[in-house]
Formats: structure tokens, C-alpha cells, sequence
């Protein structure tokens, strides 16, 4: 979802070191008034793009805050009903009014940014471990080794995400009873979003393989493993950084469709998607259930996508010349 | 061009043959009996374990298990559904044109509202019609298909009640009821397409711009809607039809939330519901085509990137 092929043009040429400073590249041809308009351009898209990547910090921050602290600030525990009030509006008493069963949905959304954040960044940690692993043995290997790995990955990406993420949750369900379900959705989406880890990686690889530096190293007799380790891994951290918060939130997307469809983290555990799929069932007598943990998810993916943009484009050395796009 | 079509299926064998190891794994490989997990846990006599473990043919061995399930799902055989007993193909065969129709409506949104937001962007680049289209494809790309689609269905069904809340008809049967009923479907479907050909025709439309036959396209004298409409869209169709291939993909996942939501009998929701009624072979099947699905749209866009692109059915 979030894991588009990168933009063959981004929308800023400036990256800002600190708020107000600006570091240009490139020279700038044309006459007097396009060059003002560029600047122009470049400063408006400067600012935009400082502010998004501001605003996706500050509305982290509040969902780190919120899953670490869930206990001592949610008004009430997650799962207390409070029989006499369900279903019921906003008030003084739940701010954002109660379920079905009278938990506040304030509270359950506070602790519902735990499972969120949890899935989303465990799954991309187990694609990590998986995809980067994966990445440079391909990447560093080639031949035979590169070719299968690759096909797999291939047929991995060609199943559509979210099913196969259906899949293998249904899959593990019966079959590992004794594991949370929390973690068969994380296996489930860590294994779907493997493949874009491990393609990142191994052409990363392939490029940083072929310096003299590599070169150099493999001359002195340094073994493979320290080639990879030493060598190769440190210069391919920055572009998997970079994908790994965009898939964050895919992953917490994903996630919250699992929950909504009623797979993965079962109740009465607060998980945002499952309470988006009670307020489905209440959406004419009770619309507040499904309006507030979808500000929720939208808001953290959103959040996850400003910053990983904004940290390509600080990391792209091609972003940086570029005039507008 | 034959030639690069040949290249084109070739390559797709062994994809295909992963693909198919990993359906086949979802369901046998995995420890445990798929057995006891088709009859749950506490349900079904030794006598009815033992003839499920046999009719399955639970006890061959592995490669041999996958040889028939491969043979059987090439000739079109999926296996019965468990809970109905009906062969799962016929099922998911009275559902793909339902699936196909709410697809190819919602993706039609996709690219109209983002082509022409695309465009409308990319004509006046930093303005502020083109920050609005950069805030739409944002807000476009995470927003999760299933709280729009409850927004939509509380907004135009509930409070206005402009549309039918959920339900399928064929256009076939009833174009006008139809065509209400596939409204909020199709537009949930196709936003996270819209946004994503919004962000990345911009970006391609404005790079083609800046080339110098453009230049040479206006000082001809063409007309500006000729120069962007036949000159520059083609060539920036090349990467916008890379991420319409990649859209598929997507465009199916969306459709087991959307026909959850609007009740609509389709593939997607066949897969959601086997899910629930642990119909493991229906929920095989559906996988599997959708999963078809996918990789045959992905062939046909890089039949077409050939198209657009004469330079790639050479390399």
C-alpha cells in the first residue's frame, strides 16, 4: 500500500537540516523571474515537507505515548463495562460515548494503539530479520541461489497482500492454538511484507558489491561473512530503513483489516479494527463506534508515511538535485 | 512482440509453480492434521477421522499429495466445500462475475479521479490545486478501506439515504438499482488507486513535460490539450502503468473488505467467510484465484508497458 515503487520525482529540491535553514543543490538556470518562481516553488514545498514530517512525529510521539502509558491515562480499564451506559453518546463521564457492551471508547482506543504499534513494528522486524537475510545472501551469492530466492520472493508478492495475510492467519490458527492470536497476524503480515525487504536489499547489494572498497577487502582475504557484515550491510541500511516506516504502516493497515474481519487478535482485547467492526454492526443506532478509531488508524498510518517520506527524501542523493518534480 | 509475449508466459512458470507450493503448503504442510482441524477439535468419531484422513489421501506421502491436488486444481477441480458440500469450483465460478464487475468499476474510479487530478496537478506544479492533489493522495493512500466504506455507508444510506446501505444486483438485470448499489463499492475500491496514480502520474507527467519534445510540440503551435492529452500522457503512461499492475494486487485485497462490508456475493467475501467456517478448501480456492487474478492482470500491464514502451520488447 504504502510500499509504491519509488516516485521518479519527488516534490521538494531543499531538505532542511534544522526548521529555517535551507541547503540548496544544483545550480539554477533561467531567467530572473523562474528562478524566483523555483525558489519560490522550493520554498513552499519546503515548508510543506518540514511541517509533514513535524506532523507525523508529533502524532507518533502521541501513540507511543498513549501504548506505554496506556494504563495510568485511559480513564477506564479497556475491558470495564459500565451497564448503565451502553451505546451511549459522547458525554463528560466517556468522552467518546461507550460500545455495545458500555466500555469506554476512549480508553480501549488508548490501549488499542498497543496492539497497533506491536504488530506493526514486530511484523516489519520478523520481514526484516527474514528479507534482509534473504536480500544479501541473494544479493551477495548471485547465481543459482539468487535466482530461486528471487522466484520465491516473486511468488510470495504475487499473492495479494491482505489474502494472503488471511491465509496464513486462518492457517496458524488451528494448528498453533497454544500461540497468541496476536501472533499469528504479526507472522502473517511479517511474511508478506518480506519480499520487499528482501528485493531492497539484494539490490542494494548488487550495487555496493561491485566498489573497490569490496573489491579491496575481498583481496585481503577477508571472508564473506565479514565482507557482508562489515562492508556491504552498513551501506544498505539507509534505503531498508526507509522502507521499513512506510511498511509500518501497511502493516498496521493490514492489521486493522485482519481485526475488522474478524481474524488475527481476538476479543475482547482492544484492537482498533475490531472496534471499527462493532461500530459496522451499530452504524445507525450508535455512528460514534465507527467514527473515532478510524481517525485513529488513518491518523498513524498517515503518521508513518510523513516520516518515512521524509526520510527518503533526506536519504535519496537523487531527490536532492532535482529542481521540482 | 510474439516474441516478447512468449518471454513473458516462460517467465511466469516458475512463479506460478511457487505460487502453487505455497496454496498446497497453507493447508498440508503445516504441523498438525488438517484432518482434525477440518472437524475441529472435539467433533467427529474415529470412524469419520480415518475416512476424512483416507479421502483427503492424508497417508501418502507428501510429494504424491501434492502431484494430485496439482493435477486435480489444473483440471479445475477444487474440492468440495465443507460446509455445503458443493464443488468449490461452481461456487467460486457464480461469483467471479459479481467480483469482476465491482473491480473493473472501482479501478475505473481509480484511474478517472486520479488521472485527472494527476493532470490538473502536474499542468500547474506548486500551486495550490496542485497541493490539494498532494494532500488527496496522502490522506487517499492511508486511509483504511473499511472506515470509509462505514463513513460512506452512515453518510449516503444512513443520514442522507441516497443509496441502497448494501446488496448486490447484476447490470445485467437491473442497470439502474445496479448502478446505485455498486456507487459506494466502487469509489471506496478505487480511492487507494486514485492515490497512488495521483502521486505517481504527477511526478511522471511533470517529468515528460520538461522534455524537449513538448517544447518543440507547443512552439509548433499544437494546442495546449493536444500536447498533454496525445504527447505527454502516452509517455507518461509508461510508469502509470506499471503501478496500475501493481494496483491489482491491491484492488483484490480491497475487495474481500468491500464485499464484506456491502454484502456483495463475491470472490473476496467467499474467502472471508470460509475463514469463519473453517472451509479450508474453499478458502484454498478462492485464494488461488484471486491470486490468478492478480498475476494474470500483472501479465497483461507489461503486455501493455510493451505497448507503450517499444524499447522493452527488445531487451
Amino acid at each position: 500500500m504504502a510500499n509504491e515503487a519509488p516516485r521518479t520525482g519527488g516534490a521538494v529540491a531543499v531538505v532542511a537540516e534544522r526548521p529555517g535553514q535551507r541547503r540548496t543543490y544544483g545550480e539554477e538556470v533561467g531567467s530572473a523571474s523562474s528562478r524566483l518562481l523555483t525558489r519560490g516553488r522550493r520554498f513552499l514545498g519546503n515548508v510543506l515537507e518540514t511541517r509533514l514530517v513535524g506532523t507525523g512525529l508529533w502524532i507518533l510521539a502521541i501513540v507511543v505515548f498513549c501504548a506505554l502509558f496506556a494504563d495510568v491515562i485511559s480513564p477506564y480499564a479497556p475491558n470495564e463495562q459500565d451497564y448503565l451506559a451502553i451505546t451511549e453518546g459522547p458525554s463528560a463521564a466517556h468522552p467518546l460515548g461507550t460500545d455495545d457492551l458500555g466500555r469506554d471508547i476512549l480508553s480501549r482506543i488508548i490501549h488499542g494503539s498497543r496492539v497497533s504499534l506491536q504488530v506493526g513494528v514486530i511484523a516489519v522486524g520478523i520481514a526484516l530479520v527474514v528479507g534482509v537475510t534473504i536480500g544479501l545472501l541473494a544479493g551477495y551469492t548471485g547465481g543459482k541461489t539468487d535466482d530461486v530466492t528471487m522466484r520465491i520472493m516473486d511468488a510470495v508478492q504475487a499473492f495479494p497482500g491482505l489474502i494472503l495475510a488471511l491465509g496464513i492467519t486462518a492457517a496458524l490458527g488451528p494448528r498453533f492454538p497454544w500461540m497468541p492470536p496476536i501472533w499469528h497476524a504479526m507472522i502473517a503480515i511479517g511474511i508478506v511484507a518480506t519480499p520487499a525487504i528482501a528485493r531492497l536489499t539484494r539490490a542494494q547489494c548488487l550495487t555496493i558489491r561491485e566498489r573497490e572498497f569490496v573489491a579491496a577487502a575481498r583481496v585481503i582475504g577477508a571472508s564473506p561473512l565479514a565482507i557482508v557484515g562489515r562492508h556491504i550491510w552498513p551501506n544498505v541500511t539507509a534505503p531498508i530503513i526507509v522502507q521499513a516506516t512506510l511498511l509500518v504502516a501497511t502493516a498496521i493497515l493490514t492489521e486493522a483489516s485482519l481485526s475488522f474481519l474478524g481474524v488475527g487478535v481476538k476479543p475482547p482485547t482492544a484492537t482498533w479494527g475490531s472496534m471499527l467492526r462493532t461500530g459496522s454492526q451499530y452504524l445507525e443506532v450508535a455512528p460514534w463506534l465507527a467514527f473515532a478509531p478510524g481517525v485513529a488508524i488513518f491518523a498513524t498510518v498517515l503518521a508513518f508515511n510523513f516520516v518515512g517520506d521524509g526520510l527518503r527524501r533526506a536519504l535519496d542523493p537523487r531527490l536532492l538535485g532535482r529542481r521540482r518534480g | 512482440m510474439r516474441e516478447y509475449i512468449l518471454r513473458r508466459l516462460v517467465s511466469m512458470i516458475p512463479v506460478l509453480f511457487i505460487v502453487s507450493l505455497i496454496s498446497f503448503a497453507l493447508l498440508y504442510i503445516l504441523p498438525g492434521d488438517p484432518a482434525i482441524a477440518m472437524l475441529g477439535e472435539n467433533a467427529g468419531t474415529q470412524e469419520t477421522y480415518q475416512g476424512l484422513r483416507r479421502e483427503m489421501g492424508l497417508d501418502d506421502p507428501l510429494i504424491v499429495q501434492y502431484g494430485r491436488w496439482l493435477w486435480r486444481t489444473v483440471n479445475g477441480d477444487l474440492g468440495r466445500s465443507i460446509r455445503t458440500r458443493e464443488p468449490v469450483a461452481e461456487v467460486l465460478a457464480r461469483r467471479v462475475p459479481t467480483s469482476f464487475t465491482v473491480g473493473v468499476a472501482g479501478l475505473l474510479f481509480g484511474i478517472a479521479l486520479g488521472l485527472s487530478v494527476a493532470i490538473v496537478s502536474a499542468l500547474r506544479p506548486g500551486s495550490k490545486i496542485d497541493m490539494l492533489g498532494t494532500f488527496m493522495a496522502l490522506g487517499g493512500a492511508a486511509l483504511p478501506t473499511f472506515w470509509q466504506a462505514l463513513l460512506f455507508m452512515y453518510v449516503f444510506a444512513v443520514m442522507l439515504q441516497w443509496l441502497p446501505p448494501s446488496g448486490y444486483t447484476s447490470p445485467l438485470v437491473d442497470p439502474w438499482l445496479s448502478a446505485k448499489m455498486l456507487f459506494m463499492p466502487a469509489v471506496v475500491l478505487g480511492t487507494h488507486s486514485a492515490a497512488v496514480i495521483m502521486r505517481q502520474g504527477r511526478s511522471a507527467l511533470v517529468e515528460v513535460l520538461e522534455q524537449d519534445y513538448i517544447t518543440t510540440a507547443r512552439s509548433k503551435g499544437l494546442r495546449e490539450n493536444v500536447v498533454v492529452g496525445a504527447h505527454a500522457l502516452k509517455n507518461a503512461m509508461i510508469p502509470i502503468a506499471t503501478i496500475l499492475g501493481l494496483q491489482v494486487g491491491n484492488l483484490v485485497s480491497g475487495a474481500a473488505i468491500v464485499e464484506t462490508i456491502f454484502a456483495i456475493p463475491g470472490v473476496g467475501r467467499a474467502a472471508v467467510d470460509a475463514i469463519f467456517f473453517r472451509d479450508y478448501p474453499m478458502l484454498q480456492g478462492a485464494i488461488l484465484l484471486l491470486t490468478s487474478a492478480a498475476i494474470i492482470a500483472n501479465l497483461l500491464t507489461d503486455l501493455a508497458y510493451g505497448y507503450l514502451d517499444p524499447r522493452i520488447r527488445y531487451r
